[in-house]
């Protein structure tokens, strides 16, 4: 067993973060059932979205205990989404504008132009 | 046998910490992913490959949603649940969320009593962990059942507006359901291992013939734990957004 280290951790750190984890589940669960609105609703799904993912990934799957060989090789080729969520907004701006002009049920208004 | 796990995992050399750690364990020959079992790097770049899977599935979704001409269901009503004579908004969706957590829960626990070479205590938790699972997999069920016979939502089609809300919804939480099935019946497996003292003995394992340690509970965990990671985005962008 010498040549693998293995993940011993104290027992207290499970509980604490399982009982964050709670705390933040039932935080975003009130965002909703508060019914906030706007910006501060998706500001607050969003925050306590990473903060979940990242106790989950940080301390249950062992990533802050890990060399930064793996870490690196698992964190950040996720990063490409960014472009890809970039791509996916354009496609759909310009499919909803498509959409709006030729498919809504105004569509006597653009003919009236002709 | 001993001498090639020794070759591909052994390192009693002193390692380099940090950034300059990084570019000695890559560089080096063979092993990049040091004093880290081979099952475990492997579960590791089978994730990511699900991640990337599950980020199409979820960009689709911000996708079809955003060019959508028609109104997008209010999931806050459509996953409301009347408990006790009361209308609860999404309450449904906030127990599956509770329950998949506290099954991380006890994963993570099955993980530590399992470096401690507790047998009984990892195989209960182990089996709490899958009966948690299956409770999630039960609620989704009657939730699709509700949406699909109540609600007459199909992936096709959908009366409460966009058709898309249809197609997306089943298509992210079959999938994803799928994922907690499986989870589960991988559960129940490694249970029976560690039940039977496979790790204890470290009894060669059925596929791949080396010595059966309790790294395989970790590696299980790494997916359990994946398993709600998805969920936290799924449940942050497809029922709260």
């Amino acid at each position: 067993m010498a040549q693998t280290e293995t993940q011993q951790h104290p027992l207290g750190v499970y509980f604490k973060i399982w009982a964050l984890l709670f705390v933040l589940s039932a935080m975003s669960y009130m965002v909703d059932y508060w019914q906030f609105e706007g910006w501060i609703r998706w500001f607050l799904i969003v925050i306590f979205m990473f903060l979940k993912a990242g106790l989950i990934v940080a301390v249950f799957m062992h990533m802050i205990w890990e060399r930064f060989a793996l870490v690196y090789a698992v964190l950040v080729p996720p990063l490409v989404l960014i472009v890809f969520v970039g791509i996916g907004a354009l496609e759909a701006d310009y499919t909803f504008f498509a959409r709006e002009i030729f498919l809504s049920p105004n569509d006597f208004v653009v003919e009236a132009h002709h | 046998m001993t001498q090639t796990s020794q070759a591909t995992t052994a390192d009693t050399t002193e390692l380099l910490p940090g950034t300059s750690g990084v570019v000695a364990d890559w560089s080096s020959d063979q092993v990049a992913f040091k004093r880290v079992p081979w099952g475990k790097a492997m579960m590791w770049i089978f994730l990511i490959s699900d991640t990337f899977i599950f980020s199409c599935f979820l960009i689709a979704y911000m996708t079809v949603r955003m060019s959508t001409t028609d109104p997008w269901p209010y999931p806050s009503e459509v996953f409301a649940l009347t408990l006790f004579g009361q209308k609860i908004p999404l309450i449904l969706i906030a127990i599956m969320t509770f329950v998949l957590i506290t099954s991380s829960g006890t994963m993570a626990l099955a993980v530590n009593f399992g470096y401690r070479k507790n047998r009984k205590v990892t195989f209960i938790l182990l089996l709490i962990t899958a009966l948690l699972g299956a409770t999630f997999v039960g609620m989704q069920v009657f939730e699709w059942s509700k949406l699909i016979f109540e609600e007459g939502v199909r992936p096709w089609s959908n009366p409460m507006g966009a058709p898309q809300f249809g197609a997306i919804f089943f298509m992210i939480t079959g999938f994803h359901g799928t994922h907690v099935s499986i989870g589960v019946i991988f559960l129940i497996i490694v249970a029976v291992k560690v039940l039977r003292g496979n790790m204890d003995e470290e009894r060669p394992g059925f596929m791949t013939g080396r010595p059966q340690r309790y790294e395989m509970v970790e590696t299980m965990g790494l997916y359990w734990h994946f398993v709600d990671l998805v969920w936290v985005f799924i449940f942050a962008f497809f029922y709260l957004w």
